[in-house]
């Protein structure tokens, strides 16, 4: 690594030798094409890199969810009828379109979001690329199932499209939680709409650049504008026949009760504080293990914490306590802060001003519990020019379980560690909390490892390893963390209606009547 | 001491929310995203639930928490303020421009 030539950070967006172009605005897109918002609001959108305005785009009303709902309504007839295998073939050509941008839309998204681009090249924007192709490839392995009743009579089960679904984006990872939720909507033959967060509305249009002659016109709408006006206008509609949205509580709640006075199915993933256990024999070699290991705690700081699995929670088995903090704290100080198009950076600043002051206000939570500060706190410096963008220290507190810091989901490069004596004291504490979406667990120990990841009540439990998203894994809560699955062909069923034709072949009567 | 403040901007907020959206409540979020925030909605569309609390009221709107949230939370005193920077969520506020913060009180007498 010494020898190799130190990369230079990509070219802010709009500049001459960056690969994003920037246009002077961005409307909605509706129909296939760029559709002006039609009460001609627009926005500024700031890159939380340096807390500056960089991207206009479109902050529509009501009556552009109407036409983005008219689009879909259009398409969906067409789109709905079409073979597995052509919409397969569309998946793959979206897939293609992405690779073939693959940079472009790293530096953006890195740009709007925050995250470094270092994350986006290798995680975000392949991850979107497989999840496409992936569900190309589970809708073409489809079929319905046939019972057999009795030697006359069948019942044949046929997936059908539930025709037009609406979905909220949550800010964190734009493109890839786009993906998560447009490529199962596709696959099984529905049209959408989409509805960014507010935080980060550009990188998604980018994505929309990229895709707008690859997808049919009206199958992908998307409509940016405040939650409250646009988020509401669209998940309460009578026009859509699923909403699913990724967020916090009290929204995946209001969800559900639209979801519910409209009689339509709702699926929702609203967060964790996720459990990353370390047992004792994580320690009982130095090697790869064990590097992977202390990989695995400082994951916490992975795209700024920012993230509904993030390990915010560290249990660590008392004997090691003082020697694997001493190894992770280190890795923690070697994190490399600063401006996220810097390949060399490891963390970039948060989505917003909210979220740092959120951040912040949590930390100043945690000293008043009487939590320790093992590492961080602050805000750093980051230099003059980055002066204004949301940084914030990867920090490291030590408490009790029953602390705030333990329970509430900071969003935030904040993890809370605790000790633990035995197995059975880590999966008490694991399970003492409202949510279920996450947990990690690290040993040596195979039984061990299989007992702890059943016993935790949670819908994905790493086992050896954390923050790996691949498709064909599902992902999703138990308990306050939400309702369905994401990430697996099981997902087409959840955008799926099931006919079923009952079939008799007997010619006779049944003799009621 | 009561469990619930707000500043007098927040009031100014919420009483210009009330007359714009009629009857209005104030959920305190947790979760992903943004939550963690208190959240104004209208009140016919999220009404407090039955497993949930009322700690309080800003001028007449009911400041509701998750009662199992309240309890893990070790039932802290909340001081509601506003901040420039439209909400990032549903909540009525964000329209706008501001957004609520949910602070602990003592945690700003070092401030």
């Amino acid at each position: 690594m010494a020898t190799m030539e130190k990369k230079k950070a990509f070219a802010v967006p709009g500049e001459a030798d960056s690969p994003v172009g920037l246009r002077d605005r961005y409307d909605n897109f509706i129909g296939g094409e760029w559709v002006a918002p039609v009460e001609g609001g627009y926005r500024e959108n700031k890159t939380p890199a340096t807390g500056k305005p960089f991207s206009t785009v479109a902050d529509s009303t009501p009556a552009d969810v109407e036409l983005a709902l008219d689009a879909a309504h259009e398409a969906k007839a067409a789109w709905g009828a079409t073979s597995p295998a052509e919409r397969a073939a569309v998946l793959n050509a979206m897939a293609d379109a992405v690779e073939a941008e693959l940079q472009m839309l790293a530096v953006a998204e890195s740009w709007d979001n925050g995250k470094p681009v270092r994350e986006t090249i290798a995680a975000d924007v392949p991850l979107v690329i497989d999840h496409l192709r992936y569900f190309a490839g589970a809708v073409r392995s489809e079929e319905g199932r046939i019972s057999e009743i009795d030697a006359q009579t069948y019942a044949y089960h046929f997936h059908e499209p539930l025709g037009v679904v609406g979905q909220i984006i949550p800010f964190n990872f734009p493109l890839l939680m786009a993906a998560w939720k447009i490529a199962p909507a596709l696959a099984a033959g529905n049209c959408t709409v989409i509805k960014p967060a507010s935080p980060t509305p550009w990188s998604i249009l980018k994505l929309a650049e990229v895709l707008g002659d690859v997808v049919p016109p009206g199958v992908l709408n998307i409509v940016n504008g405040p939650g409250a006006e646009i988020g509401r206008a669209l998940a309460s509609s009578k026009r859509i026949a699923k909403v699913a949205f990724t967020g916090e509580t009290v929204t995946g709640r209001l969800i559900m009760q639209y979801a519910a006075q409209n009689i339509i199915p709702s699926t929702t993933e609203l967060g964790g504080k996720s459990p990353n256990i370390f047992f004792e024999d994580v320690m009982a070699a130095d090697d790869d293990f064990l590097d992977k290991a202390i990989e695995g705690f400082v994951l916490y700081a992975f795209n700024k914490g920012e993230v509904c699995t993030a390990p915010s929670r560290a249990l660590i088995h008392e004997s090691i306590y003082d020697e694997f903090m001493e190894r992770a704290l280190k890795r923690v100080r070697a994190i490399k802060q600063g401006n996220p198009l810097d390949p060399e950076t490891m963390m970039g600043p948060q989505v917003s001003a909210a979220q740092l002051e959120k951040i912040e206000s949590y930390v100043q939570i945690g000293i008043d519990e009487g939590a320790e500060v093992l590492t961080g706190g602050h805000r750093p410096d980051v230099g003059a020019e980055l002066a204004d963008g949301y940084y914030f220290e990867p920090t490291v507190l030590k408490g009790t379980n029953d602390m705030r810091v333990f329970q509430e989901e900071i969003f935030g490069p904040v993890v809370s560690v605790t000790t633990f004596k035995d197995e059975a004291e880590a999966l008490k504490i694991a399970n003492d909390t409202l949510y279920g979406l996450g947990a990690g667990v690290w040993t040596r120990d195979g039984s061990r490892a299989f007992r702890m990841g059943r016993g935790i009540e949670a819908g994905r439990v790493w086992t050896n390893c954390y923050h790996q998203y691949p498709a064909h894994a599902a992902f999703g809560g138990y308990k306050i963390s939400g309702v369905g699955r994401e990430n697996h062909r099981m997902m087409l069923d959840h955008y799926s209606q099931t006919k079923c034709l009952l079939v008799s072949y007997d010619h006779k009567p049944m003799g009621f009547f | 001491m009561t469990p619930l403040h707000a500043t007098p901007a927040a009031v100014e907020t919420i009483e210009r929310l009330r007359e714009k959206h009629g009857s209005i409540v104030v959920h305190q979020s947790g979760g992903c995203c943004d939550g963690s925030a208190a959240m104004c909605l209208r009140e016919s569309e999220l009404p407090p639930g039955p497993n949930d609390v009322v700690l309080g009221k800003i001028v007449d709107v009911p400041f509701v928490i998750d009662a199992e949230q309240y309890e893990r939370w070790g039932r802290p005193d909340f001081e509601i303020d506003v901040a420039p920077g439209a909400a990032e969520s549903f909540s009525l506020e964000g329209a706008e421009g501001v957004h609520f913060i949910s602070r602990a009180p003592r945690a700003q007498e070092d401030v």
